[in-house]
């Protein structure tokens, strides 16, 4: 039992500080270039993409000789110490934010095409499945030799991904248990073998605790190297590979269909996946990878609707969360890189859930409310129409009165009605000049403009009880609620293609005219 | 300073007899203590599979960490009390989250799950490293949980008569509790996870046991994730009945066999991790899987070998006659 008692890793609790002291590691260069696959074919992504090579660019060759750790700085106030951050001079600075730039950059490039496969979680099954690699390649010479480390961890998350899908495939689970059941047992191997590796009487041991909480200090330069080298290659294989990546991420069939080598892309996608999460780990830690998969690519996907668009906001969002997050646990002492990391992008996603110009929560209940506005307006508009058709067109001016009998409203609400119809210069008011208090005699006339929009109303909404009953065989009393709803939706163009159908007619099933496109007009 | 094999020789006396010889009880509690935790787990784990829900698990187990802290923080107890409200509310807090984004944005559930349990995960981390001196919680013992120590714990008594170590009887009281709602309500979860539609005419609301079995599952998670760690708490919900359901098509079978395996896991895995000198939540999670491959490979039904008879067989026999050419 004596396993248990001397728990594995050590210090997880403040990784931070124990981290500053005494961390060389290994994997974290290759997060830079990610961006890669959407600068191939696309004019507008190209300079973006260009700006960003040759920042990073610069920082790394500015900064890999020395690589040192962040926490040696002495500690001023934080106004200073943010000076110091971002001017970039003490060389564990540039360490750190290179490395958590890089991994911000490749791990949401790349997290995009898990995003947008629903495959989100598979990051997360891979984060924890290159765990008995990374055990295994410590074990290689017993000490972090990034290498080893790296070749162990990838080849554990291959295999697990692979395992995945040969569960789903062969057994009648799905794939939510497949990916639990290798997820939790791959970790459930990972945290047997750094049990076993603690309780060795081994000399260098230290190191192996930042693979779970992340710290960013601990990127040597042995490790930025690996991040440095590796980007470079996914983002040459994303740039060789981008069509077909785009394949079998949104139609496979049809990658399958004109012959695309569907398995070894995916494979190959995989492994660039696993390459991105190994080299994080050391920074981000094996829970919180998965986040950095997902997170910032979930924010790219609400904000635009083209793929290279969202390779490259993922790609900027992670890096502004991973730069984000190695200065606040910079300003800090005790706080880890990893979880500042999430939390950064967190913000970020949240920012475009409720913000997104397209599909934000705030953008949507805005629309949302411009239409009921609309509807409410052009219901107001059709009851005025009624009120003159039953006086045979010729009283142009109504009171209030009416207008509430006509909607079935009690007074205060006709009124409402009645002003926003103003509001809109869709009508006037008439007689009492319209002051704070008018009452139920108050008339009101519609504009020109206010006439128009009634009867197209009214004419979508006959027309289509007409189209109901003679195209689609509706009894004539069951058209109305049905075109009740219609009637705001329908643009001109449909209206036009009903009326050629219905070869122009003249009134609906009820008798009633349909007002004319050249009356309207008129 | 030598080095040591990483695997130890095998030595029957010391890894099967001393355990139950010299050391019994304290083997006694943490195989038991290991048993209740993975037969709960799996017992509610096989309802999670056959709904869908094992990353939504996945997800709740890695939310507890800022509930309990806070819960933590709040009342300055280790007390089961709070700490088991903070993890249900923080498991409700994470459910609600997922259905939230997935409802209101066009993010899917898989990115929604991501998205949610990793924040929160990170909100507990950085509280913890915060008040580090505050908190007593020991992020080893939330990622890998402490088995062996069990029998070190404060002991529970009932009256004047000392029953056990204070988090096996917890334990228990939760696996009875599993127990007692699993028959007062089987018909009802039968019902509700293989065809939502039939239980809702019949007047059973789905939605209502989906939350029950969501609000149990979080309490089953965080009783058990102080004996097993946050991520091997997965492992014990969904191999259990991962691998039953290899075995059997009925749904009380499953939960029959998902319970002996899981006596098999902390069985095995004790002695696995007394051989190798390892974590013991790790070597149940070893068991587990290779159970798993094991039964994967040879299940009678649904096993590789079987399906590959079958497909070997089919070719002889059942494809002829639908060759019309000749």
């Amino acid at each position: 039992m004596g396993e248990s008692g001397d728990p594995p890793i050590s210090a997880c609790g403040r990784p931070t500080q124990a981290s500053r002291g005494s961390r060389s590691q290994s994997r974290s260069s290759f997060t830079e270039n990610r961006i890669g696959p959407w600068g191939t074919r696309i004019k507008g992504s190209q300079s973006v993409l260009r700006w960003f090579g040759s920042i990073l660019i610069l920082l790394v060759f500015s900064s890999l000789a020395h690589a040192a750790k962040i926490g040696e700085i002495a500690d001023t106030d934080w106004t200073e110490q943010a000076a110091e951050f971002f001017a970039l001079e003490h060389p564990a600075i540039r360490a750190a934010a290179l490395g958590t730039l890089l991994i911000g950059f490749c791990c949401g490039g790349l997290g995009s095409f898990l995003v947008v496969r629903k495959l989100s979680l598979l990051g997360d099954t891979l984060s924890h499945a290159v765990l008995p690699g990374v055990a295994l390649g410590f074990l290689w010479n017993a000490s972090k030799d990034p290498w080893a480390i790296f070749i162990g961890a990838t080849g554990a998350g291959i295999m697990g991904v692979a395992l995945v899908g040969w569960i789903r495939q062969t057994t009648r689970l799905k794939e939510d248990s497949a990916m639990g059941m290798v997820l939790a047992g791959f970790y459930g191997l990972g945290v047997c073998l750094t049990t076993m590796i603690q309780n060795m009487v081994m000399g260098n041991k230290s190191g192996l605790d930042s693979f779970f909480f992340g710290q960013a200090a601990a990127l040597s330069s042995a490790d930025l190297w690996l991040l440095g080298a590796i980007s470079a290659i996914s983002i040459v294989l994303i740039l060789l590979f981008y069509k077909e990546f785009l394949a079998i991420s949104f139609d496979t069939a049809f990658a399958k269909a004109i012959g695309m080598p569907v398995h070894a892309l995916h494979y190959l996608l995989m492994a660039l996946l696993t390459f991105a999460v190994v080299v994080s780990l050391q920074a981000v830690g094996v829970v919180l990878v998965s986040a950095l998969l997902i997170t910032p690519a979930a924010a790219a996907y609400l904000l635009t609707d083209r793929m290279h668009w969202m390779l490259i906001l993922a790609a900027g969002f992670g890096m502004i969360s991973g730069i984000l997050g190695a200065f606040i646990s910079y300003l800090s002492n005790n706080l880890p890189t990893g979880p500042l990391i999430v939390l950064g992008s967190t913000a970020i996603f949240t920012l475009a859930l409720v913000f997104g110009p397209k599909h934000g929560l705030l953008t949507k209940s805005l629309r949302r409310r411009r239409q009921r506005k609309r509807i409410a307006l052009e219901n107001t508009l059709k009851s005025v129409f009624h009120l003159s058709e039953n006086s045979g067109f010729k009283r142009k001016e109504f009171a209030v009165t009416e207008l509430a009998s006509e909607r079935n409203l009690n007074l205060p609400s006709a009124e409402r009605e009645i002003r926003s119809l103003v509001d809109a210069q869709l009508a006037r008011h008439m007689d009492p000049e319209p002051g704070t208090e008018w009452s139920g005699k108050a008339r009101f006339q519609l504009k020109d403009a206010g006439w128009l929009r009634a009867c197209e109303i009214v004419r979508n909404h006959r027309l289509w009880e007409l189209y109901l009953t003679n195209a689609a065989q509706y009894q004539s009393d069951h058209v109305h609620d049905d075109a009740e709803e219609i009637e705001h939706l329908i643009g001109e163009d449909i209206v036009q293609r009903i009326e050629r159908r219905l070869r122009n007619p003249i009134r609906d099933p009820h008798g009633r005219l349909i007002p004319q496109k050249n009356q309207i007009t008129a | 300073m030598q080095r040591e094999p990483l695997i130890p020789e095998f030595d029957w006396h010391t890894v099967f007899v001393q355990p139950w010889s010299e050391y019994a009880s304290n083997s006694f509690w943490i195989a038991l203590m290991g048993f209740l935790v993975s037969g709960t787990c799996g017992l509610v784990g096989c309802f999670v599979i056959l709904r869908r829900m094992a990353l939504v698990g996945d997800a709740i187990s890695h939310s507890l960490l800022p509930g309990i802290t806070l819960a933590f923080l709040l009342t300055h107890s280790r007390n089961t009390v709070p700490m088991m409200i903070g993890a249900v509310a923080a498991g409700v807090i994470t459910v609600a989250l997922i259905e939230a984004i997935r409802y209101s944005s066009r993010i899917k559930a898989d990115a929604a799950i991501g998205i949610v349990f990793s924040s929160l995960f990170a909100i507990g981390v950085i509280l913890i490293s915060v008040f580090a001196d505050k908190v007593d919680l020991d992020a080893e013992c939330v990622l890998y949980g402490e088995l062996g120590f069990i029998p070190l714990q404060e002991i529970a008594y009932f009256g004047d008569q000392a029953i056990g170590p204070e988090p096996v009887v917890r334990m228990a009281a939760i696996a009875l509790i599993a127990i007692g709602l699993l028959i007062a309500f089987y018909k009802e979860m039968l019902v509700t996870s293989f065809d939502a539609g039939l239980a809702a005419s019949l007047g059973i609301s789905p939605a209502r046991y989906q939350y029950g079995l969501t609000l149990f599952l979080s309490i089953v998670i965080v009783s058990s994730f102080e004996s097993v760690g946050v991520v091997l708490v997965i492992a014990m919900i969904i191999f259990p009945g991962a691998t039953s359901l290899l075995l059997t098509d009925r749904l009380s079978n499953a939960l029959w066999i998902s319970t002996v395996f899981s006596g098999l896991y902390a069985f095995l895995g004790f002695h696995l991790a007394t051989w190798l000198n390892a974590s013991i939540a790790g070597g149940m999670t070893v068991v587990a899987g290779t159970l798993f491959g094991i039964v994967w490979i040879a299940s009678p039904n649904q096993g590789l070998i079987a399906q590959f008879r079958r497909r070997h067989s089919s070719k002889e026999t059942n494809f002829e006659p639908i060759n019309p050419g000749l």
